[in-house]
C-alpha cells in the first residue's frame, strides 16, 4: 500500500498556546484509521490544518502525493479531501438536496471530464446520497426542520457527495443511539470498500474499535501512540491520559 | 438557452412600458419613470452583492458616482461617443474598482469589507472633488441635445430607453445568476462560508465575481446622470439617497430573488415621488429611512418574503 | 528651509493634538466593535447629535459646550441601552447582525442626518467659549486652545475609561462578554445587560465627542459621514479593543492629516484615513497593537 496522506512535522500555535506539536501521521490508500484523544487534544485542530480551513506554521502536509501547504480548503476538497464538521454547519437556506448539490457542482462537475454530471443525474446522486443516511424523506425540507442528529448525517452526506478519495469524519456518531451508531459504522465501512480512505474522529469506543484498522491517540498537541487498535488501548501512556494518574 | 423565454418577455414588458410613455407623451412621466427604473437597476446590483452573496456594500454611491463621472470626462474628451458605449466604459470603470477593494478587503470577515466600502465613498468624493477636469467642487455642465438619436423625440425619452435596456440585462442576468452554479455557490457562501469551502466552493473567487457584477451594474446605472441633470456636482453624485436607496429597495422588496428589489423600487421609488410632489424632498427620504429601519427588525424577508409565507 | 521646518513642526504639533480628539471620537466604537462585535457606523451620528446638543446649551441657554455635553451624557447612555436593545433584539438573537443588523444602523445613520437638517438646517453652526480663538504661545509653536482642551480632556476620558474596565467589576465584565459568554454566565452576569450598560456608555462618549467636534469646527448635518472612515481606520489600525493602540493610531491618524492638509491641501485630508485603513486591512488586519 501506499500513503494517500502523509504529515511531518505539522506544528500549530494560536498565540502563545501550542496546539500542536510536530504530528507525524501517516494514513495508507485504503486503510481505516481512528483519531482519539481527551477534549481539547487538538484533533479538530489537525483535522483543520489537514484540510486548509487553518494553516499550520510549521511542517507539510501531502496527499496523493502532492503538497498541500498553501492551498486553500476549496482546492483541498477538489483534490478529494473531505471533512465533515465537528458542529454541524448546513447551508441554512437550502433545502437538504440543495445542500449536497453544492459540492457535486464545486468538486465533481468543477473535476470535469466525464464525470461532470446534469441537473437530473444531480437530482438523482442527491436522492442515493440522502437515501445511504436515511433523510430521503426530508430532502426538500430545510436544515432547521432537523434533529441534531439529522444535521449530522446530513454532514457526512455532505461530504461523500464530493466523492473524496479521503473522507474524515469529525464525531459523526455523538448523541446518536445504538442503532445510529451501527447504521453509521456500516455506512463508513461500505464507503471504504468502495476505495474511501477513512480517517474517523470519535469517542464513542465502541464505533472506534469497529471501524479503525489502525488507532492514533494525540494528546495536549502531540501524538502519544499509533499502531493495533488493541495495543494502542492497552499502552500505558495512553490510560493514563485517558485516566489520570 | 432555458433563459431566453425569460429575456424575450422581459423585452416585451420594456417595450409595452416604452411604448406607453410614448403614448402619454409626457415629458415629466418619461424623468420620472427614469428615476423608478434607474432604482431597479441599482437595487438589483446591490443585491447581487447583498442578497444573493450576504456581503453588505455601503459604497454605492462611489460606484454610481464612478460610472456618472466617467460619462464626464468622455463627453469632454469625445463628446460624439453614443451613450451605450459611455455606459458601458462607466460600467467596465466601476466593475474595477469593485474588484480592487474586494481583493483587498475580502479575505476578511464581512464587516470589514462593508466598513471599506464605507471609506471608499468619501475616498472617490474626495479624489472627485479634487479633479479640476471634471469640474472639482464647482461641478460640471454637461449638455443634453435636444432631440433623442434613433427614436426622435425629446432626448429623456432616449435616457429612459437606454436605462429601460440596462435594466433588462441587468435583471436577465440577477436571473440566471439565481439558476445556475455560480448563484448556488453565492448561497452558500452567505449561509456559511467555511462549510463552503469545505464543499469546494472558491469562495474569494465568487466573492469578487460578485463585488465586480455589482459595481460594475452600479457604475452603469450612474452613467446616463450627467445628461439626465446636465448639472453635476460631487453632493449631488454623491448624495447618500442614491445608498439609502439602493440598500432599501432590495430589503424591503424581499432579497432571496430578482423580484425583490423591482417591488421594493417600484413602490418605494413610487412613494417617494408621490411625497416629493406633495410633501418635501427633505420629508420623503426620511421615510426611505424609516421604512428601511422597519422592515429590517419587522419584516426581514421583506414584502416578497410576506407573500411566500402565507402561501 | 527655515519656514518649511517650522510648518512641519507645527502641523504635527496640530496633528497631535488633532489626534486626542480623534481618540474621544473613536472611544465609543473602541468599545462597541472592538469590545462587544456590535459594528455600529450610526457612531458619528450620535456623535453630530452631541454637537447639536452643545449648540443648544450654547447659543439658546448660554452653557459652555462641553458643559451641555457633559449634563447630556445621561441621556445619551440611556439611547444606547435602547438602542442595544433594539439591535439585540431584532438581530443579534437571531444571529443575523452582519447583514440586516449592518443595515440598521446605517438606517439610523440616515435618519439622524436627515432629522437634524430637517430641524436645523444644511448651515454651518458654531458654539462660543472662551478657549475658542485663543492660543497658547509657548515661543516655538502655538498651540490652538480649540485643539488643545479637546486633547487634555479626551486623554482624561481614555485613561478613565482604560481604569474603569481593568479596575471595577463591570469593567472587567465588559471586557470578559467579549472573549467568553459562557465563563461570564459563571460570574452570575448576564452577558446581555452588561454589553446593554457596555454600549450606552459607548454611546455616552458620543455627547463630549461631539461637543468637542463642533468647538474644532463649524458643523453641518452630512459631516458625519467623514468621520465614518476616521473612527474605523482608527480602530482597525489600533487593533480592535484595544485602548492604548486606539490612542496611538488616533494620534498617528491625525499627524498623517495634519501632513496632508499642510504639504497637499486641506481637500485631500479625507482620503488618507482611507488610505491607512485600506493598507490596514490588507497588511496587518489585527492592528499594530493587536494579538
Amino acid at each position: 500500500m501506499t500513503a494517500i496522506l502523509h504529515v511531518e512535522g505539522l506544528g500549530k500555535r494560536f498565540g502563545g498556546f501550542v496546539a500542536l506539536d510536530s504530528i507525524e501521521l501517516e494514513v495508507q490508500d485504503g486503510e481505516r484509521l481512528g483519531l482519539i484523544g481527551p477534549n481539547g487534544s487538538g484533533k479538530s485542530t489537525l483535522v483543520n490544518c489537514i484540510c486548509g480551513t487553518l494553516q499550520n506554521e510549521t511542517g507539510s502536509v501531502r496527499f496523493a502525493g502532492q503538497a498541500l501547504d498553501g492551498l486553500s480548503a476549496h482546492e483541498r476538497t477538489r483534490r478529494g479531501l473531505a471533512r465533515s464538521f465537528q458542529l454541524p454547519r448546513p447551508f441554512g437556506s437550502l433545502s437538504l438536496m440543495d445542500n449536497l448539490r453544492i459540492p457535486i457542482l464545486y468538486t465533481v462537475n468543477a473535476r470535469g471530464g466525464a464525470r461532470a454530471i446534469g441537473n437530473e443525474a444531480i437530482v438523482a446522486r442527491c436522492r442515493d446520497l440522502l437515501g445511504e443516511v436515511g433523510l430521503v424523506a426530508k430532502a426538500d425540507r430545510l436544515p432547521r426542520d432537523l434533529t441534531q442528529i439529522e444535521m449530522r448525517k446530513l454532514e457526512l452526506a455532505r461530504a461523500m457527495a464530493a466523492e473524496p478519495k479521503l473522507l474524515i469524519a469529525d464525531e459523526v456518531m455523538a448523541g446518536l443511539s445504538h442503532n445510529e451508531v451501527d447504521e453509521i459504522i456500516a455506512l463508513l465501512i461500505r464507503l471504504n470498500d468502495q476505495g474511501v480512505t477513512v480517517i474517523m474522529i470519535e469517542h464513542i469506543m465502541r464505533a472506534v474499535m469497529e471501524v479503525s484498522q489502525r488507532l492514533a491517540v494525540l494528546v495536549a498537541g502531540r501524538k502519544i501512540a499509533d499502531g493495533a487498535p488493541k495495543d494502542v488501548v492497552r499502552d500505558p501512556e495512553v490510560v493514563k491520559a485517558y485516566l489520570g494518574e | 438557452m432555458r433563459g431566453v423565454p425569460f429575456i424575450l418577455c422581459l423585452i416585451a414588458a420594456a417595450a409595452v412600458i416604452f411604448a406607453c410613455g410614448r403614448w402619454i407623451d409626457n415629458s415629466y412621466a418619461f424623468f420620472a419613470a427614469y428615476v423608478v427604473v434607474q432604482y431597479i437597476v441599482l437595487g438589483t446590483a446591490w443585491n447581487i452583492l447583498g442578497g444573493y452573496t450576504g456581503y453588505v456594500n455601503f459604497g454605492v454611491t462611489a460606484f454610481f458616482a464612478i460610472g456618472a463621472y466617467s460619462t464626464v470626462v468622455l463627453y469632454k474628451l469625445v463628446p460624439a461617443l453614443p451613450l451605450p458605449v459611455m455606459v458601458l466604459v462607466g460600467g467596465v470603470m466601476a466593475g474595477l474598482v469593485g474588484l480592487g477593494t474586494g481583493y483587498l478587503t475580502l479575505r476578511l470577515r464581512g464587516v470589514f469589507f462593508s466598513i471599506a466600502t464605507l471609506a471608499l465613498a468619501v475616498v472617490v468624493q474626495t479624489l472627485i472633488t479634487n479633479w479640476d477636469f471634471v469640474g472639482g467642487a464647482r461641478g460640471a455642465y454637461v449638455l443634453r441635445p435636444r432631440v433623442a438619436p434613433l427614436i426622435g423625440g425629446e432626448y429623456v425619452q432616449y435616457l429612459f430607453l437606454v436605462m429601460l435596456g440596462l435594466c433588462v440585462i441587468v435583471l436577465a442576468t440577477a436571473r440566471a445568476i439565481e439558476r445556475s452554479a455560480l448563484g448556488y455557490g453565492f448561497t452558500a457562501i452567505r449561509d456559511d462560508e467555511a462549510a463552503a469551502e469545505a464543499s469546494g466552493v472558491p469562495t474569494l473567487k465568487l466573492k469578487l465575481i460578485a463585488t465586480t457584477l455589482s459595481g460594475g451594474f452600479m457604475g452603469m446605472a450612474g452613467a446616463p446622470l450627467p445628461y439626465y441633470v446636465t448639472y453635476l456636482d460631487p453632493a449631488s453624485g454623491f448624495s447618500l439617497n442614491y445608498a439609502v436607496n439602493a440598500i432599501a429597495m432590495p430589503l424591503i422588496g424581499g432579497m432571496n430573488s430578482w423580484v425583490g428589489p423591482i417591488v421594493g423600487a417600484v413602490l418605494v421609488g413610487g412613494l417617494q415621488e408621490y411625497l416629493r410632489v406633495t410633501i418635501s424632498s427633505a420629508v420623503n427620504v426620511l421615510v426611505v429611512g424609516v421604512l428601511l429601519v422597519v422592515f429590517v427588525i419587522a419584516a426581514p424577508q421583506g414584502i416578497v418574503g410576506l407573500f411566500q409565507r402565507k402561501k | 528651509m527655515d519656514g518649511s521646518i517650522d510648518l512641519l513642526v507645527n502641523a504635527i504639533i496640530s496633528g497631535l493634538l488633532l489626534g486626542g480628539f480623534y481618540a474621544a471620537v473613536s472611544m465609543g466604537v473602541a468599545i462597541a466593535f472592538g469590545l462587544l462585535d456590535v459594528v455600529n457606523i450610526a457612531h458619528p451620528a450620535f456623535i453630530l447629535l452631541g454637537s447639536y446638543v452643545a449648540f443648544i446649551g450654547n447659543s439658546m441657554l448660554g452653557m459652555d459646550p462641553i458643559l451641555a455635553a457633559l449634563i447630556a451624557t445621561p441621556a445619551f447612555y440611556l439611547l444606547g441601552m435602547l438602542a442595544y436593545q433594539v439591535y439585540y433584539v431584532a438581530f443579534e438573537r437571531r444571529n443575523d447582525q452582519s447583514l440586516r443588523g449592518l443595515a440598521f444602523f446605517f438606517g439610523i445613520l440616515f435618519i439622524t442626518e436627515v432629522t437634524l437638517v430637517l430641524v436645523f438646517g444644511v448651515d454651518y453652526r458654531l458654539v462660543q467659549a472662551p478657549y475658542i480663538g485663543a492660543n497658547l504661545d509657548l515661543g516655538v509653536v502655538e498651540l490652538p486652545l480649540r485643539l488643545l482642551v479637546p486633547f487634555v480632556i479626551a486623554m482624561i476620558m481614555v485613561v478613565g475609561l482604560q481604569l474603569f474596565l481593568s479596575r471595577t467589576f463591570v469593567g472587567r465584565a465588559i471586557q470578559a462578554v467579549a472573549q467568553d459568554q459562557q465563563a461570564l454566565r459563571l460570574m452570575a452576569a448576564d452577558p446581555v445587560k452588561i454589553k446593554r450598560i457596555a454600549f450606552g456608555l459607548s454611546i455616552a462618549t458620543a455627547s463630549l465627542a461631539g461637543a468637542f467636534l463642533i468647538i474644532i469646527q463649524p458643523v453641518e448635518p452630512s459631516i458625519g459621514r467623514e468621520y465614518i472612515g476616521r473612527v474605523f481606520a482608527i480602530v482597525v489600525l489600533g487593533g480592535l479593543g484595544s485602548f492604548p493602540g486606539m490612542v496611538i493610531a488616533a494620534v498617528t491618524l491625525g499627524i498623517a492629516e495634519s501632513l496632508t492638509a499642510t504639504f497637499f491641501g486641506p481637500s485631500w485630508a479625507p482620503a488618507v484615513a482611507f488610505g491607512i485603513l485600506l493598507v490596514t486591512l490588507a497588511v496587518r488586519p489585527s492592528g499594530i497593537l493587536g494579538r
